[in-house]
């Protein structure tokens, strides 16, 4: 089992700082190339990816302490999948929609 | 391998996958391999959370799953992309909800037993979290016009508003001082649920595009903050890039209006004005056209542009002006359209109404691109813009509007400006557009304006 009950250490605090700092600078570069026509779907996109909290939910559904905290993590996990689902399936159906040229054709 | 070595590359795996779905979006031609991308690294963080936790009430698991695809799928189906803002704004309640419920649930399941440390990340979640579920609970009644897209404003609201955030943060240092003080939870939820909604209250229909973005970045890093409470670096690189897009988003939509964070947050611009800039000069006339006189107009033009707004999104228009397109494509004329990165309701709103209505993504030009063209247009037909067009943005430093980019539909030979009535736009100011020599001004329902100008050129 994963460690995860267990207090942090000092030293995940900062492992984990230093991959939020890396994150955080690559996000910034990455989406300042985004093309712009593609903003909305960008947005379906990343909503779709940050629903991974529904692995947050799926670790506390894995061992909850009382019924309540169960029950929270069954809520969770419904509203992060629904995210997910609907997340990657609408950006699809929007980039299918671009088309470059006059007739239609994909690109 | 021992499982928790092999559940640790597979997280590695998608993340890796994530960051080259966001790099797909760079471009048109690749960005279909990056959703893919985007899902594959789903399914397998999904995997491989299953590997390394045993749940056993998998029948709930599975309902749960159920009910989010029960809801998801016939969304993803169905919404008409005139929607897709206020299904935007559903997606982040939805999001930032499951992230505050999970932190809730992480709260009760370590009690007594919390670090302050975690705690501290645990209060921050938990305020984003639940702040952001109310706003963009808001957001989504505004954008799907149940509630008026007017910002609430009344005497002290800043106040109040941070007052309701402040009994929050305060909560929140107070639970981290001594962590055990549970009944101090459900004081911060409130008060953090509260402010979300003072918070969205109190900005215009027209803000929407910034307020989106900030509240996905607020989603994004809530979600992030639960990854350093659960050491899970997946989560924390995953809500970090969501949290950096809406940043940018939101940078990009404050800089095309000319204003910072805290204007559109706490400034309350749409509001119902006294009527300051239309008191003050003489009684002005506008001479009203018709769709014919613009089909007459059009016939001997070879540039045109068109310059979508949210009107255009409201009437459902873009089809129409599509024909429009292929009416005068038909005739020699070149089309082209000018979008503003405030248009519509949410960043790249028009591009994706266009799109749908299939209009080819190189004739879409962006702002700067589209100013070098204008003084060579022959005509400029304005559909459902207002604000963005206006040349007081230019020329009128007692104007609300002074400094925001704006596309400068003015220098083309004719503008032809379909309006619905002469209201002035959402910042309440007039505009100057209306009363040039050589705009033609015609009052009507976009798509029904459009369709006649197509119905009579086709005669012509």
């Amino acid at each position: 089992m994963p460690a995860e009950h267990a207090t942090l250490t000092m030293q995940d605090i900062l492992v984990n700082l230093l991959i939020f700092l890396l994150a955080s600078f690559l996000g910034l570069e990455l989406i300042r190339h985004v093309s712009r026509l593609l903003h909305t779907p960008l947005m379906s996109l990343t909503n779709a990816i940050s629903s991974v909290s529904v692995v947050a939910a799926l670790i506390v559904l894995a061992n909850p302490r009382n019924s309540f905290i169960l029950w929270l993590a069954v809520i969770a996990v419904a509203l992060a999948m629904s995210n997910v689902i609907s997340g990657f399936m609408i950006t699809e159906r929007i980039l299918l929609m671009f088309r470059r040229r006059k007739g239609g054709e994909r690109e | 391998m021992s499982m928790e070595v092999l559940v640790q590359l597979l997280y590695v795996l998608a993340a890796v996958l994530f960051v080259l779905s966001l790099k797909a979006m760079s471009e048109v031609r690749t960005a279909r391999w990056g959703n893919w991308a985007g899902s594959a690294g789903m399914l397998i963080a999904i995997v491989a959370t299953l590997l390394a936790h045993r749940v056993e009430r998998y029948d709930l698991l599975m309902g749960a799953v159920l009910v989010g695809a029960i809801i998801g799928i016939p969304i993803a189906l169905k919404l008409p992309m005139t929607a897709v803002p206020q299904r935007t704004a559903m997606s982040h309640a939805f999001g930032s909800l499951a992230v505050a419920l999970v932190g809730t649930a992480k709260y009760y399941q370590l009690y007594p037993d919390i670090d302050r440390f975690t705690m501290a990340v645990l209060a921050s979640e938990m305020i984003l979290g639940y702040l952001t579920f109310t706003g963009s609970c808001i957001a989504f009644a505004k954008l799907q016009e149940l509630i008026s897209g007017k910002p609430l404003i009344y005497p002290g609201r800043n106040f109040v508003s941070l007052l309701v955030l402040g009994v929050a943060v305060l909560s929140g240092i107070a639970l981290v001082v001594d962590p055990t003080q549970s009944a101090l939870l459900p004081v911060m939820i409130i008060a953090a649920l509260l402010f979300g909604f003072l918070l969205v209250m109190g900005i215009g229909g027209a803000d929407m595009p910034t307020v989106i973005a900030i509240l996905n970045s607020y989603a994004g890093l809530s979600a992030a903050a639960l990854g350093f409470v659960l050491n899970n670096k997946l989560l924390i690189v995953a809500g970090t890039l969501d949290g950096s897009s809406g940043f940018i988003l939101a940078m990009l939509m404050c800089k095309a209006m000319n204003r910072s964070f805290t204007n559109v947050l706490f400034g309350g611009v749409g509001a119902p004005m006294p009527a300051a800039g239309a008191a003050g000069g003489e009684a002005r006339t506008v001479v009203a056209y018709s769709p014919d006189d613009v089909a007459a107009i059009l016939e001997g033009a070879r540039l045109v542009m068109i310059v979508p707004g949210y009107g255009m999104a409201a009437a459902q228009a873009q089809h129409a002006v599509k024909e429009l397109q292929d009416v005068l494509e038909a005739r020699g004329v070149t089309v082209k359209y000018a979008i503003h990165p405030v248009a519509g309701r949410m960043p790249g709103h028009m591009n994706v109404l266009l799109a749908e209505a299939q209009v080819a993504y190189d004739q879409l030009l962006e702002m700067d691109e589209a100013n070098l063209l204008f003084p060579e247009c022959d005509v400029a037909i304005v559909v459902g813009a207002n604000d963005i067009t206006n040349p007081a943005a230019r020329t009128r430093p007692d104007s609300p509007l002074y400094g925001m980019p704006i596309l400068d539909v003015d220098k083309a030979r004719t503008v032809v400006f379909i309006k619905r009535s002469l209201a002035a736009g959402f910042a309440g100011v007039d505009n100057e557009l209306f009363y040039l020599p050589h705009t033609m001004m015609v009052f009507g329902d976009a798509k029904k304006v459009v369709t006649d100008i197509v119905t009579a050129l086709k005669k012509a």
